[in-house]
């Protein structure tokens, strides 16, 4: 199965990517942040959150869309 | 009838001061409205290291802000006494001093739209994924964090 991740701001600049496609096994967030970890190392020590269907999820939510999104602390207003 | 849907909040660049009268202006026609209140967000020109903020590049997950943005806007519907609201936010570069944050609610009485333009603006800095790369003079960059 294919899950699509989206980057966003100093995510972005770390991966060097807004979005990619990595192939993983059903599980749960944090399985993909262990793959995600090995990839990039730096993200380990950076402050996110994750968001599946346009809503924050905890680390032990299972994935069950195609599309999560990294996002860091928000900076609007 | 309170508008239902998702709307797009975003603008491209800076929210011009004709922009917000010409939002004013709109409302001369709602004569049930006793009372506005505006908030606007303004690029501040931080110095950091001994350099000086130039400007503010905002992105956003455009899609998750906007069922945000939304939610925000039901929510306060339900909690106070307002006869409209409007919010816009800008996307991209926006300079110090310019306008990067526009709210304005209206209700038939005062106290509610001061209780609710504050409620909105916190809400909007707590939970819409929004992302602030503060530009310096030099071309280097830091990203914001809200305080």
């Amino acid at each position: 199965m294919n899950l699509k991740i989206k980057y966003f701001g100093v995510l972005a600049e770390i991966t060097n990517c807004s979005e990619e496609t990595i192939a993983y096994t059903k599980g749960s967030v944090s399985d993909v942040l262990m793959l995600l970890f090995e990839k990039y190392p730096t993200l380990k020590e950076t402050d996110f959150q994750v968001a599946q269907d346009l809503e924050i999820v905890s680390k032990d939510t299972l994935l069950l869309e195609s599309e999560i999104a990294l996002l860091p602390p928000f900076s609007g207003g | 009838m309170k508008e239902r849907k998702v709307k797009n909040v975003f603008m491209d660049g800076a929210i011009s001061s004709q922009f917000i009268g010409e939002s004013i202006a709109k409302h001369q026609s709602k004569t049930t409205i006793g009372a506005h209140n505006i908030f606007l967000g303004q690029v501040r020109a931080d110095e950091v290291d001994g350099k000086q903020i130039s400007a503010i590049d905002y992105t956003a997950h455009q899609e998750m802000a906007n069922a945000k943005f939304f939610e925000i806007r039901e929510t306060t519907f339900e909690k106070f006494n307002l006869t409209c609201m409007h919010i816009y936010h800008s996307l991209g570069e926006v300079k110090t001093g310019e306008i990067c944050l526009f709210v304005f609610v209206s209700s038939p009485r005062r106290k509610e739209v001061f209780k609710a333009l504050e409620y909105i603006v916190e809400e909007i800095k707590a939970k819409v994924p929004i992302f602030g790369k503060e530009l310096f003079e030099d071309e280097s960059h830091q990203w914001k964090v809200n305080s």
